[in-house]
């Protein structure tokens, strides 16, 4: 009886754990990109290009372990993951247009920085993830 | 959506993660089909009513 069980609860548990590999070995490649040119490799720009191709063939990766990862999901929680995902892209789309027009229009001091809008997105699909999960307990 | 999941549960002396262990899914997603939070696919309510030896709808039961 377990059977079928286990192995849908060993596959979403393989799944988590990779794409949380996926993502630390990504979130790293991103530091040492950032820092690399300043701290490693003082500006060579062709060791900045390979760190950069590196980066974005690991963030590849990240993306189709998150895709696998949310095909593994049962259908209540690919439901939350919907929901989150959905509220997360629309508060980056208009709150990331908003934000640009506001440095555009000089509303603001300082420059709209992309980093604002990743940390606006990963807050939102935070929230939104914990909300949903809470609202099927 | 209502259903008799609960009572045919406990006629059956079976716990919501056995049943969530028949089905493959989450104990959180069978306690939420339970209390009508969520309603399932129509794969997921055959397979329930079948392991039930029950016709869907005498498990599930639709309500305006």
């Amino acid at each position: 009886m377990s059977k079928q069980s286990e192995s849908w609860k060993q596959v979403n548990k393989r799944n988590t754990a990779n794409l949380a590999v996926w993502t630390l070995a990504w979130t790293l490649t991103m530091a040492v990109v950032s820092l690399g040119p300043k701290y490693i490799w003082e500006n060579d720009a062709s060791i900045s290009l390979i760190a950069i191709l590196i980066n974005t063939a690991i963030g590849v990766g990240m993306i189709l372990a998150n895709k696998r990862h949310l095909n593994g999901l049962d259908e209540l929680h690919r439901k939350v993951q919907l929901e989150s995902l959905a509220l997360a892209l629309g508060v980056a789309v208009v709150g990331g247009l908003s934000y640009s027009m506001l440095d555009v229009a000089n509303v603001i001091s300082y420059d709209a920085e992309i980093s604002h809008l990743v940390i606006l997105i990963g807050l939102t699909y935070l929230v939104a993830t914990v909300v949903g999960l809470t609202r099927y307990k | 959506m209502k259903n008799r999941i609960k009572v045919l549960r406990a006629e059956r002396d079976i716990t919501q993660a056995q049943l969530a262990d028949e089905l493959g899914v989450s104990r959180q997603t069978i306690n939420a089909i339970e209390k009508g939070k969520f309603d399932p696919s129509l794969p997921l309510a055959f397979k329930l009513a079948g392991l039930f030896r029950l016709t869907i709808e005498e498990v599930f039961q639709y309500e305006d």
